[in-house]
C-alpha cells in the first residue's frame, strides 16, 4: 500500500497545530477500531488526541442474555445455527462457555460469510431447521433481509433468522445521554452512512452540538477526519462533514433502505452496556413472522443481566480502555477470553491485544 | 468448566503451544525433544535430524497442491531447516472407508513426485482404514529422517543487528485452501507448496552467517518471528512495506478478514542472518526457483526485547503478537 508519506505528514503536522487541548474522539465503527489499530495511528498522533472505541462493534454490543440464549438453542437437536464466524468465540455469562465449545461438544454451527449462504444451508438440509444468527448494523441489515425474502420466494420454510440487528443512531443519542459522557467528537461509520446516507449523522450536530465527520477506512481517510473533527473543535464550530465521499451520498442507498423497511421494524432492544434503548433493534415485520426464529422457538431473553466480572460494557461505551480493564491480557485473552471485545475480530480489546500500541 | 480439545489447539498460535508445554514437554522431556525445533538432532555415530508432521488439509486437493505433495513437502523442510538433508520418509494413511480408489491414486502419484524432485524416499509406511464418517477422505502422517550437514542452528544464536530474511512471499498457502474451502474465487491464487531442502542448502553453503531457519507453517510469518525473540533480550523490528505480498492474497484476505502475516505458508523460509551477510544470502536465496522473491523484510533489535515491532506501512508502530486461536472471517 503506497501512501502518500507527505500528503501523511502534512496532516499530522496540521493536526499538530490545530489542536486546541485536551480532545477525545469516539469512532463507532469496528472497522474503524481495527484499522487505526492495524495502522498504528494512535501513536502518530499528538499525546492530546484521545481516540476513543465506541458501541460499534455489533458482536460486541450483543447482550450476555441473547449469547447465552444462542448457546442453548445450539444444543436443541434438529437445529443447524448459521453464523458469522466472529460470534464462535464470544463467551457467555459462564466463563469457557462458547458457540465454538458447543461445536466441540457436538453442535451444528455452521460459519458462514453471508446471510444467503444460511438460506442455501437450509436448502440443502431440509430435514433440519437453520437459525441465522443475524447481528450487525444497518450496513447488514439489508443483506439479511434480502437473505429472508430469498427464503421466502425459494420456499426454504425450514430456516428462520434470529434478528439481533441493532440501529446506530438510538445507542448514540443513548450514549450521548449518559451522566459521565465525556467525548468532542465523533468519527462516523462510513459503512453505516453509505446505507443511511451522511445526513444519518446530522442529529450529532444539529441536537447535541458535536462535530461529526462521516469517515472511510484507509488510515488516510482516518487521519483526515481526525484533522476535520479538530478543526470543528478548534474553531468551535460543529457541522457534519463528510470525508468518505467516495462511497457516501447525502441521502445513502434507497435501494438498502426500501429493503430494510420492507422486512424489518424498530423495536425496543438491550444492548451490552447501554439496557434497553428504545426503537433501537430491528425485527422482521408480521408478514415474515413465518421465518422470525424468536417465534419459532420461542426464544426469550428479557431476564436480567448475570453479574460477570466482564467489563465490556464499559470499553464499547468509552469509559474504560481495554488496557485500564484489569482483566486484559490477564485473565482475558483471545485464548480464554472472558468478553465479546476480546474476541470479535473488530473488538476494542482485540484489537488493543493484536496491534498492542507501542506507547503503551 | 471442563477444559477440551478444540480446533484452537491445533492452529499452531498460543493454545498449541500450550498443549505442548504443559502436556508433551513434561510428559516425555529429554535433550532432542527439549529443543522444540521443527526436527530433533540425534547425536550419535552420524548425526541425524528426525521430524515427523501429520496432515488433514481440507480440501484434499487445493490449487496449488493437495495433501500428497503436502505431506512431503512439510516433513522435508522440517528436516532442511534444521540444516540437514532429507533422505528417508515414512507414508502412514489413514483412509475413510468411502473414498474412491481415484483419488487415493492422484494423492500417490502426487506424492511420488514430490518426493522424487525433493530426492527423498518413502522407505517405510502404513495403512489403516476408519469407518464412513470416522474421517474425513484420508490423513497422512509422514516422519523422515535426514543427514546433518549444518549444524548449530538455532534461534538462541541470534544477535542484535542481525537481518531477517524471508523467501518469498507471505500467506499464500492459507489464502489459498481458505477460498478453496469457501468456494469463492479461485484461479490465480496458488498455495506456495514446495520442498525448501534445495533453498536451504544454497543458503547455508553461500558462506554466509546464518543463525536460524524456520519455515512459517501454521500461525505464519508473526508467530515464528515471535518464537523466535520470545523470552530473549533482542526484539524484531519489522517493515511492513518490505514484507512481501501478493496483491490477490492481499485482496482475499480484506475479503476473508484474515491477515497474511498470520496465514500459514508451505514453502517459504525465514532466516536470520548476521547483517553484513544480507546481501550475500539474499543473492544466494534469490538464485533457487523458491527464493527468487527473497527480501529483507526487519532486523533484530535489543531495544524491544522478547518483542516483535511492526512498523507500518502508513508510518505508526505497533507489537506483532502471536496467533491466538485460529482466524476467523470477519462479519461487515
Amino acid at each position: 500500500m503506497p501512501w502518500d508519506k507527505k500528503r501523511t505528514q502534512a496532516l499530522l503536522a496540521k493536526i499538530g497545530e490545530t489542536v486546541p487541548g485536551k480532545i477525545r474522539l469516539m469512532e463507532v465503527c469496528g472497522t474503524h477500531t481495527m484499522a487505526i489499530a492495524r495502522a498504528g495511528i494512535k501513536t502518530m498522533l499528538p499525546d492530546e488526541i484521545r481516540l476513543l472505541s465506541g458501541p460499534g462493534c455489533p458482536v460486541c454490543v450483543t447482550p450476555p442474555q441473547a449469547i447465552d440464549a444462542c448457546l442453548e438453542l445450539s444444543t436443541q437437536s434438529g437445529v443447524i445455527l448459521a453464523s458469522y464466524g466472529d460470534m464462535l468465540r464470544v463467551p457467555g455469562s459462564r466463563a469457557g462457555d462458547s458457540l465454538l465449545r458447543r461445536r466441540a461438544l457436538g453442535a451444528r454451527i455452521e460459519t458462514v460469510y453471508s446471510p444467503v449462504d444460511a438460506v442455501e444451508l437450509a436448502l440443502k438440509n431440509p430435514e433440519r431447521q437453520v437459525v441465522f444468527l443475524g447481528v450487525g448494523f444497518e450496513t447488514t441489515a439489508p443483506g439479511t433481509a434480502a437473505a429472508v425474502l430469498t427464503a421466502k420466494e425459494k420456499g426454504a420454510h425450514n430456516f428462520t433468522l434470529w434478528s439481533m440487528l441493532k440501529r446506530v443512531e438510538p445507542a448514540l443519542r443513548a450514549l450521548i445521554r449518559m451522566e459521565d459522557f465525556a467525548v468532542d467528537g465523533f468519527l462516523c461509520p462510513g459503512h453505516v452512512a453509505s446505507i443511511l446516507g451522511a445526513e444519518g449523522f446530522a442529529f450529532l450536530p444539529a441536537e447535541y452540538g458535536l462535530p461529526a465527520v462521516v469517515a472511510g477506512f484507509e488510515p488516510e481517510d482516518i487521519l483526515c477526519a481526525v484533522s476535520r473533527l479538530v478543526k470543528q473543535i478548534a474553531e468551535k464550530h460543529p457541522r457534519l462533514e463528510n470525508e468518505y465521499t467516495r462511497a457516501v451520498s447525502q441521502k445513502g442507498n434507497r435501494l438498502a433502505q426500501n429493503m430494510m423497511e420492507r422486512c424489518f421494524e424498530p423495536r425496543g432492544d438491550r444492548w451490552r452496556g447501554l439496557g434497553t434503548i428504545a426503537d433501537s433493534g430491528l425485527k422482521l415485520r408480521p408478514e415474515l413472522e413465518d421465518f422470525d426464529a424468536e417465534k419459532r422457538f420461542q426464544i426469550r431473553y428479557d431476564g436480567a443481566e448475570t453479574k460477570t466480572p466482564c467489563r465490556c460494557g464499559e470499553v464499547i461505551t468509552g469509559r474504560l480502555r481495554p488496557e485500564d480493564c484489569p482483566l486484559f491480557g490477564k485473565r482475558c485473552t483471545p485464548e480464554d477470553p472472558v468478553g465479546p471485545c476480546m474476541v470479535s475480530s473488530e473488538g476494542a480489546c482485540a484489537a488493543a491485544w493484536k496491534y498492542a500500541d507501542m506507547r503503551e | 468448566m471442563e477444559e477440551i480439545i478444540t480446533l484452537d489447539y491445533g492452529s499452531g498460535g498460543k493454545k498449541t503451544a500450550r498443549l505442548i508445554e504443559t502436556l508433551l514437554v513434561p510428559a516425555f522431556s529429554n535433550p532432542a525433544l527439549d529443543s522444540l525445533s521443527d526436527g530433533a538432532i540425534l547425536e550419535g555415530d552420524a548425526r541425524l535430524a528426525f521430524s515427523t508432521d501429520s496432515f488433514v488439509v481440507d480440501p484434499v486437493f487445493f490449487p496449488g497442491g493437495d495433501i500428497g505433495k503436502l505431506a512431503v513437502c512439510g516433513t522435508v523442510n522440517d528436516l532442511a531447516v534444521c540444516g540437514a538433508e532429507p533422505k528417508y520418509l515414512s507414508l502412514a494413511l489413514i483412509l475413510e472407508e468411502g473414498l474412491p480408489l481415484t483419488e487415493l491414486e492422484r494423492v500417490i502419484a502426487s506424492v511420488k513426485q514430490a518426493a522424487e524432485k525433493a530426492h527423498v524416499q518413502i522407505v517405510t509406511g502404513d495403512t489403516k482404514v476408519v469407518e464412513k464418517g470416522r474421517g474425513d477422505r484420508l490423513y497422512i502422517n509422514t516422519a523422515g529422517i535426514g543427514f546433518v550437514r549444518y549444524p548449530g542452528l538455532s534461534s538462541r544464536s541470534i544477535r542484535a543487528g542481525d537481518a531477517v530474511l524471508v523467501s518469498g512471499t507471505v500467506g499464500d498457502h492459507g489464502t489459498a485452501v481458505m477460498l478453496a474451502r469457501s468456494g469463492m474465487m479461485e484461479g490465480e491464487l496458488c498455495s506456495d507448496c514446495a520442498a525448501l531442502n534445495g533453498l536451504c542448502a544454497a543458503l547455508l553453503s553461500s558462506g554466509a552467517a546464518v543463525r536460524v531457519l524456520r519455515d512459517p507453517t501454521r500461525g505464519g510469518v508473526a508467530t515464528t518471528l515471535n518464537e523466535f525473540v520470545e523470552g530473549t533480550a533482542l526484539g524484531i523490528v519489522l517493515e511492513e512495506d518490505r514484507i512481501p505480498v501478493r496483491p490477490q492474497v492481499r485482496a482475499a484476505c480484506e475479503l476473508l478478514g484474515l491477515d497474511p502475516l498470520y496465514c500459514a505458508n508451505e514453502g517459504k523460509l525465514l532466516a536470520v542472518v548476521g547483517a553484513s551477510d544480507a546481501d550475500r544470502a539474499l543473492a544466494a536465496m534469490r538464485e533457487t526457483g523458491e527464493g527468487r522473491d527473497a527480501a529483507l523484510i526487519g532486523i533484530v533489535s535489543g531495544d524491544c526485547p522478547g518483542r516483535v515491532v511492526m512498523q507500518t506501512a502508513f508510518g505508526g508502530r505497533r507489537i506483532l503478537q502471536k496467533l491466538s486461536g485460529a482466524q476467523l472471517p470477519r462479519i461487515c
